[in-house]
């Protein structure tokens, strides 16, 4: 059964956002979507880029407020 | 009021030492006692491992007795604990006894994990443990030529070593004259050259002007030790003959074999730095979920509100302080220069131009850390 797990990653600098997503996804299952919340604005071309090379899915990416909420399904 | 501190490194021995000084009166009076378990009767200086990798200090020069660094006040027992039974507020240890408490401080730091990657452990040196930094030494010491790569495992202690091992081993090898003779690449897993955005800026033109590679999202998948090639999730590979790899880190196996945390990792409130759902345990460094650097300087940091906010709960019942996230950490820029990185939640590190007194000044910290954890620094 999948799940769809929130990492917090606001206002951090180190290790930061990406970091911290592919910390998660060490610990997801496939077909887990993870949301990753981050204030900071190169999280949103960040997370696609690494994503997209790596090969799991991009599920959605949307800005509410000063934060972004990008959603990243484990492919493999 | 029983205080039990789990795990005597940087951040439980200061907040161990620090408690001890703002609950003087209560300790004498019998009203408070704080009881510290440890795995091992030593304590390491592990930023000291780097040095030790380069034959810049000895081994023995990273350990003190944990019971010498410690206030007198403090009841200190070798004797790592088994099961932690949070509802009961006790713990047992592996000889058997049980420790009961009103407070509870768990700081049982991380570990490395290299077997989680096929390979790594064999075809890799790491100066991660004593023994990894004296095998890494030997190996730089007979390396004559060839490809020298930096691996990074996620997530990993120290987030600015492997910017620090990539400007050492380019000094160690001007130093015996065969740069021109090793090629050194630096893999790292996110898009950028470090985590930390004006690092990144910071050390791209530096590594440029030594003549490093690098290449970013590298997550490392396995290791071909017979052929020696490393391979990443991404799908690239890189020929080595010597490999250098930061491995992925776990927290302490306790805490995964107690259900605290996946990982070892325990879900920890960023600002009270209080285990999620439990009020009267506190979590330290690297044994925390926290978005923040496993590092000394922020088990320190940590340290300071967690023992300000024990001493007020239990002279007037409430905690009085936040963690900022604050982080301070050295950034040694090769064997003679250094900088550093100064940020919490709010404010990004501004990095300086590295410079020698600031390498002066590390190395100056290296031997006063033996004071900062006594609490007194």
């Amino acid at each position: 059964m999948s799940e769809t797990k929130v990492i917090d990653a606001c206002n951090t600098y180190c290790p930061g956002p990406l970091m911290e997503l592919i910390t998660y996804m060490k610990q997801a299952e496939v077909g887990d979507v993870l949301e990753l919340l981050s204030t900071d604005q190169g999280t949103a071309s960040d997370v696609p880029e690494w994503v997209n090379k790596i090969g799991h899915e991009m599920v959605s990416s949307e800005k509410v407020g000063d934060v972004w909420h990008i959603s990243v399904r484990k492919a493999k | 009021m029983r205080i039990l501190i789990v795990g005597g490194g940087t951040g439980g021995t200061i907040i161990a030492n620090n408690l001890s000084r703002r609950l003087d009166s209560e300790i004498r009076n019998k009203t408070a006692k704080i009881t510290m378990l440890s795995a091992s009767e030593l304590h390491m200086y592990q930023p000291g491992l780097l040095y030790v990798a380069f034959g810049q200090m000895m081994p023995d020069e990273l350990y003190r007795k944990q019971a010498t660094l410690l206030e007198s006040s403090i009841e200190f027992h070798v004797d790592p604990v088994d099961k932690f039974e949070l509802d009961r507020k006790e713990v047992t240890t592996k000889s058997g006894k049980t420790y009961g408490y009103d407070i509870l401080v768990i700081a049982t730091g991380s570990r490395v994990m290299p077997k989680k990657i096929p390979g790594l452990e064999e075809g890799s040196e790491t100066f991660y443990t004593e023994a990894g930094a004296v095998s890494m030494f030997k190996k730089l010491r007979e390396f004559e030529g060839g490809n020298v790569g930096i691996v990074v495992g996620v997530p990993h202690k120290c987030p600015i070593a492997p910017v620090e091992v990539t400007f050492s081993l380019h000094d160690y090898f001007k130093k015996r004259g065969i740069r021109d003779k090793v090629n050194i690449k630096y893999h790292y897993p996110i898009n950028r050259i470090h985590s930390i955005e004006n690092v990144a800026i910071w050390a791209k033109p530096e590594f440029d002007r030594m003549g490093v590679e690098y290449e970013t999202l590298f997550n490392v998948d396995e290791v071909d030790v017979e052929k020696k090639i490393v391979k990443s999730m991404e799908g690239s590979e890189y020929k080595y003959d010597l490999l250098i790899s930061i491995p992925e880190h776990h927290g302490m196996a306790v805490i995964e074999d107690n259900d605290l945390g996946r990982d070892g990792w325990i879900p920890t409130d960023r600002y009270q730095l209080t285990m999620e759902g439990h009020d009267n345990v506190y979590v330290v460094g690297d044994t925390t979920n926290l978005p923040v650097s496993k590092t000394g300087s922020a088990a320190h940091f940590e340290a300071e509100v967690i023992s300000e906010n024990i001493a007020s709960i239990v002279k007037i019942g409430v905690p009085v302080t936040e963690y900022d996230g604050k982080v301070y950490c050295f950034i040694e820029a090769g064997h003679d220069k250094a900088t550093y990185a100064n940020f919490n939640y709010e404010n990004p590190p501004d990095l300086r131009a590295a410079n020698k007194s600031m390498h002066w000044f590390k190395m100056s910290y290296n031997k006063m850390y033996w004071t900062s954890v006594r609490g007194l620094l």
